[in-house]
């Protein structure tokens, strides 16, 4: 509840942002995972640059495909009709983010560069293989979501690094999902799966996305359950299988804790694609 | 006629400035010069503290003192333990307020920081260097009482801190010995969290030159508060001033005297500035009292024709690190003598063994005993209907004590006041549709859906309680309480009262209870509360006792009040007293309607004492000490349905009814919002709520992140329908129901579901019941 000393700056461009971060300082943007975590005192920044009011973060546009500014909120991208239009999915998991005031605050920017593993944003993200674009002193750089985040509150962000968009392709002829079961304690993903597919108009999947979040220690794309599904008409035998190749999909990544352990969470990451499966197809 | 104010839902007067931000809690007090409160607490759950480093902490900008219990000396006696249970060989180790060379449970203060400002005495609490050897720790409570395990207190032996025994062992035992069927089972009663809205603060003032003391803080019980740190300070209980301001909640964990209370106190006196502290929620987890912490072995014996026979139950209690102010009489008292609940049963056999640990400190959480009383009981019926293949109701209703009106003695020994079991039992059974569920649950089960049902028939004692019991149970306080009615010159009313609410409720139903009584317009009552030098002598808020015990005070009060009135209007009017009648705040003479005197009218007559009869004090203002000469025994029906989603564990709680007879309800919409936030908390217990330490003591569930408190979006809208069954002692027959939701709630939700898991195999689960769990019991059972 008491946070340690920290300087406050308020950066009006990514430039101000980028020149004004020390070496022990961090980025602001909704506050809603960073200042809980300095009021425990379990980080002490002793610098804030605030990137809330940046003009360059913010807005989402559509072009082919979406590009999403750091700074939108949560209920900024599950409120866009471009969005709901390109990426379902997306739309679906910002809404399911905390409650109102939550996503009112909370931005994508923060929520992936904070990366914890029951987030749900990331895994729409790495299943439709979005991509994160970087900005730093030395100039920017693109990584896609598979490879951006890395490991439990780990991404591929280098000190001083911004996050200014991410990109997202253009899925509106997919018909996609995502799932979340919530702790009933924190809301955050016991599990959370995004599933889209790519049907074909003979009744065939041509491919799908699959990625699984909450029960691992990041999002993790899971190839053999999009594999079980590639090809079928995503029956139920189709389904069971991929049920069953997300959980081995998963198995080197699981994360759980005291009350909802590993061995739980990889069950129900099978039982939870199902449900994705059932309700991407409406 | 006007409508009765006595009966009617109004809205609750403390509503508006609890919602608009406008109450003013004890942190929002500020006083100049004050110096912030900032404790270095252990990190670890048992350990030997070797030094103490403060230095670079004072040396910190800011800060104005660094104190360990070294400093403090003999400056503050140890905490007491104001619950001494007789014949149970009980032990008080000494709770000193700062740790002396040893802790023994996580968040046990070694030292405080006194800084000018909060974040400064944070930072130098941060840089208060303490060396710790660390020892083995023990948190579960069967096994601090085992063979081997690490002790905690050097004078408590074998971390037994007492062994309480209630019932004849033998007589017990023959009884079990030839009954048809016996069922068993081991009952965890999980840590819980109290979790108020506001956590704890204290803030204390001492003026040098007047030897005086102000303590505010969050207390369910500022006489008691006043008592006790006169007793750790040495200063008169006169020179000491407790003061309550709004309190957010408490459920019990507000009504311990605390390290902290003593802390500032002690600070104050020494620095002569005043000394604030205020808990964040971490720290409320850690050090705040926790609920329950039983592991109960319960037995029940009955005929093979669902006749009840006997209950007996070996109790190991958890205490936590130190013995908290009341808590060894929850497992006791306000747990054994509740085994009998609402049935015939003859026989009852509890040995509860209180045991120290090193976990927090527990204490009374609402319900306190009681809860852990009617879960096992409700428990065990629904195994014997099981193991006998009867229906659970029919058991019940097989067992039922019939209807009584004015005192039932139970095998306990206990009194009941009054009760009709049989009608709210039946009352719940026709609102859930019983017969139809059960044909419900038959088809869904074809269908692969799992639904369940739960029936719990209660009653608890509450309203505590006669002081004469009090004393013969070791209770170190009377249970009395007091009130002073006091109305103005221009007939506007105070009420004064020694309990002191935080939230229930009670400045309006005690509003009404005076308003009938007195015929003054309920707007024109004030309730004043939580002052120690406002109000009087009173015992404290918990165990559903302010309405029983503090309002049957008022109503006495103000009846004696109406007796000096009707006199005064007598003279008045120059009427004899035999002629005057009363009604709705207005006296009048028999047979000439239009000579009336208002109350107020009277009131202000008395006050001006102008033209009093002969002998007549002048004033309008009376006082009654009440002390209750039994408890009041609410009781009731609940009822749960659940479906089970089979494939993840995750339970729905479908329908939630509740009968609840508290006698007559003074404001059914207040009765309705305690049955249905003690609904919330007992079905929390069921299913989601329980605190988790690792094996060297740490807290794992030291946030809401992780500790799961209910939500509103688990509920279903609540089912509530009543019966009224008066009691016969009680001045307005009302008894309390601040603490039934949350005793019949756990084991209606509980044996739901494991009613639903019945079909799959699945016949226990440890509490809470998480989607985890149940899904693990259903793996294990299909195995
Ligand atoms: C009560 C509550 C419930 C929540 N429930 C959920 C939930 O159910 N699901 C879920 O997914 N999340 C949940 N969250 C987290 C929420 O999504 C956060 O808003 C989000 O994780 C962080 O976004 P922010 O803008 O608040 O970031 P901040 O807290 O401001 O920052 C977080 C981290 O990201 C860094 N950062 C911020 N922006 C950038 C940037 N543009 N470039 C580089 N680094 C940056 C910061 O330096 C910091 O380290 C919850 C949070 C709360 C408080």
């Amino acid at each position: 509840m008491w946070p340690n000393k920290f300087d406050y700056v308020r950066a009006g461009s990514v430039d101000e942002a980028l020149s004004s971060i020390t070496d022990d300082g961090k980025f602001l943007a909704g506050g809603h995972s960073l200042l809980p975590v300095m009021k425990l005192r379990l980080d002490a920044p002793e610098q804030l640059v605030d990137i809330g009011r940046i003009p360059e973060l913010q807005g989402i546009s559509a072009n082919g495909g979406l590009t999403i500014g750091a700074g939108a909120t949560h209920d900024a991208i599950a409120t866009s009709a471009d969005v709901q239009a390109m990426c379902g999915a997306l739309a679906s998991a910002c809404g399911q983010v905390g409650d109102q005031g939550v996503r009112n605050f909370g931005t994508l920017g923060g929520n992936i560069a904070h990366a914890d593993p029951a987030s749900d944003p990331p895994t729409v993200l790495v299943a439709v293989g979005a991509s994160v674009n970087i900005q730093g002193a030395g100039g920017s750089r693109s990584v896609g979501a598979g490879d951006f985040f890395v490991d439990l509150f780990e991404t591929a962000l280098d000190d001083g690094e911004l996050i200014t968009s991410v990109s997202v392709p253009d899925l509106s002829d997919h018909q996609s999902a995502y799932v979340k079961f919530p702790h009933p304690a924190s809301r955050y993903a016991i599990v959370g799966v995004c599933v889209a597919l790519k049907m074909n108009d003979d009744g065939s999947c041509d491919h799908a996305h699959v990625a699984v979040g909450g029960a691992t220690v990041k999002a993790v794309r899971c190839s053999s359950a999009e594999a079980a599904l590639a090809g079928t008409t995503v029956d139920d035998a189709a389904v069971n299988a991929a049920a069953e190749a997300v959980k081995s999909d998963i198995s080197e990544w699981l994360a759980g804790d005291i009350a909802y352990p590993e061995s739980y969470r990889q069950q129900m990451a099978g039982v939870f694609l199902k449900r994705a499966v059932a309700v991407a197809q409406g | 006629m006007t409508t009765r104010i006595f009966g009617s839902g109004i809205k609750r007067r403390e509503d508006p400035r609890l919602i608009t931000g406008e109450a003013r809690y004890t942190d929002d007090i500020k006083l100049p010069g004050v110096l912030h409160m900032a404790v270095v607490r252990s990190p670890y759950a048992h350990a030997n503290i070797v030094s103490i480093d403060s230095s670079a902490a004072e040396a910190m900008d800011g800060v104005v003192a660094v104190y360990t219990s070294d400093d403090i000396g003999d400056g503050l006696a140890g905490l007491p333990t104001a619950w001494l249970i007789p014949d149970s060989d009980l032990k008080t180790p000494e709770h000193p307020a700062l740790a002396k060379g040893k802790v023994r449970y996580v968040g046990d203060g070694v030292a405080i920081v006194l800084a000018d400002d909060r974040y400064r005495a944070q930072d130098a609490a941060d840089a208060v260097v303490v060396d710790y050897e660390e020892l083995p720790a023990v948190i579960d409570p069967e096994e601090a009482a085992g063979e081997g395990a690490p002790l905690i207190h050097d004078d408590v032996e074998g971390n037994i801190a007492f062994r309480w025994v209630m019932g004849d062992r033998e007589a017990s035992d023959a009884v079990f010995d030839a009954a048809d069927v016996v069922v068993s089972e081991r009952i965890l009663q999980q840590r819980l969290l109290p979790t108020a809205m506001e956590p704890r603060a204290a803030m204390a003032q001492y003026n040098p030159a007047t030897q005086e003391l102000t303590l505010w803080c969050t207390s369910q019980n500022p006489h008691i508060h006043r008592f006790i740190i006169s007793a750790v300070t040495g200063l008169n209980e006169n020179k000491v001033r407790v003061i309550a301001p709004e309190v957010g909640g408490g459920f019990g964990s507000k009504i311990p005297c605390y390290p902290d209370e003593a802390l500032v106190s002690w600070a104050s006196i020494k620095l002569g500035v005043p000394v604030k502290w205020t808990e964040t929620r971490s720290e409320n987890y850690l050090i705040t009292i926790h609920g329950r912490d039983h592991v109960q072995h319960v037995e029940m014996a009955a005929s093979n024709d669902g006749t009840l026979l006997g209950v007996r139950a070996t109790v190991y209690a958890g205490m936590g690190g130190y013995l908290s102010t009341a808590a060894p009489g929850i497992p006791t008292i306000l747990h054994g003598l509740l085994y009998v609940g609402p049935y015939t049963m003859g026989s009852v056999f509890c040995e509860s063994i209180g045991v120290m640990t090193n976990g927090t400190p527990t204490d009374a959480y609402r319900g306190a005993g009681r809860p852990e009383a009617t879960f096992l009981l409700e428990r065990m019926v629904d195994n014997v209907a099981r193991k006998i293949g009867m229906d659970p109701v029919e058991v019940r209703r097989k067992n039922l004590i019939p209807a009584f009106e004015d005192g039932y003695e139970v095998a306990t020994t206990l009194i009941y006041d009054s009760g009709d079991y049989p009608a709210a039992f039946e009352k719940a059974l026709d609102m859930a549709g019983y017969g139809d569920f059960r044909r419900q649950q038959k088809s869904a089960e074809a269908d692969g859906r799992y639904l369940g049902i739960g029936v719990t028939a209660y009653t608890e004692m509450c309203g505590l309680g006669p002081s004469q019991v009090a004393g013969a149970v070791g209770f170190q306080g009377g249970l009395w309480e007091s009130a002073t009615v006091r109305v103005t010159p221009t007939g506007k009313v105070q009420a004064l009262i020694g309990a002191s609410p935080h939230g229930q409720g009670s400045e309006t139903t005690l509003a009404q209870i005076i308003a009938e009584e007195l015929g003054f317009p309920v707007d024109d009552i004030e309730v004043i509360h939580g002052d120690t030098t406002e109000t009087p002598m009173g015992w404290g808020t918990y165990g559903s006792r302010t309405t029983p015990v503090t309002g049957a005070a008022l109503a006495q009060a103000s009846r004696k009040l109406k007796d000096k009135a009707r006199v005064l209007a007598a003279h008045l009017m120059e009427a004899n007293v035999d002629d005057i009648e009363y009604a709705d705040g207005s006296f009048s003479v028999k047979g000439s309607p239009d000579q009336a005197q208002s109350i107020q009218e009277v009131a202000l007559m008395a006050h001006l004492a102008w033209n009093m009869p002969e002998g007549m004090d002048p004033g309008f203002e009376e006082s009654q000490f009440y002390d209750p000469p039994n408890f009041v025994y609410p009781f009731g029906t609940h009822i749960a349905i659940v479906e089970v989603d089979a494939e993840t564990g995750v339970i729905d709680l479908q329908r939630y009814i509740a009968v609840d007879d508290c006698g007559p309800q003074i404001n059914p919409e207040i009765v309705a919002g305690q049955i249905h936030g003690g609904v919330v908390q007992g079905a929390a217990q069921a299913l989601c709520e329980g605190a988790i330490y690792s094996d060297d003591g740490q807290l794992l569930t030291g946030s809401m992140m992780d500790y799961c408190m209910p939500k509103a979006d688990m509920f279903p809208n609540f089912e509530l329908g009543e019966t009224v069954t008066p009691s016969p002692h009680h001045p307005v027959g009302v008894k309390g129901v601040g603490e039934t939701g949350t005793i019949a709630s756990t084991p209606t939700v509980y044996n739901a579901v494991l009613d639903a898991l019945a079909p799959l195999g699945v016949t226990q689960i440890d509490m809470p019941l998480t989607s985890a769990k149940v899904w693990s019991a259903i793996q294990s059972a299909r195995a």
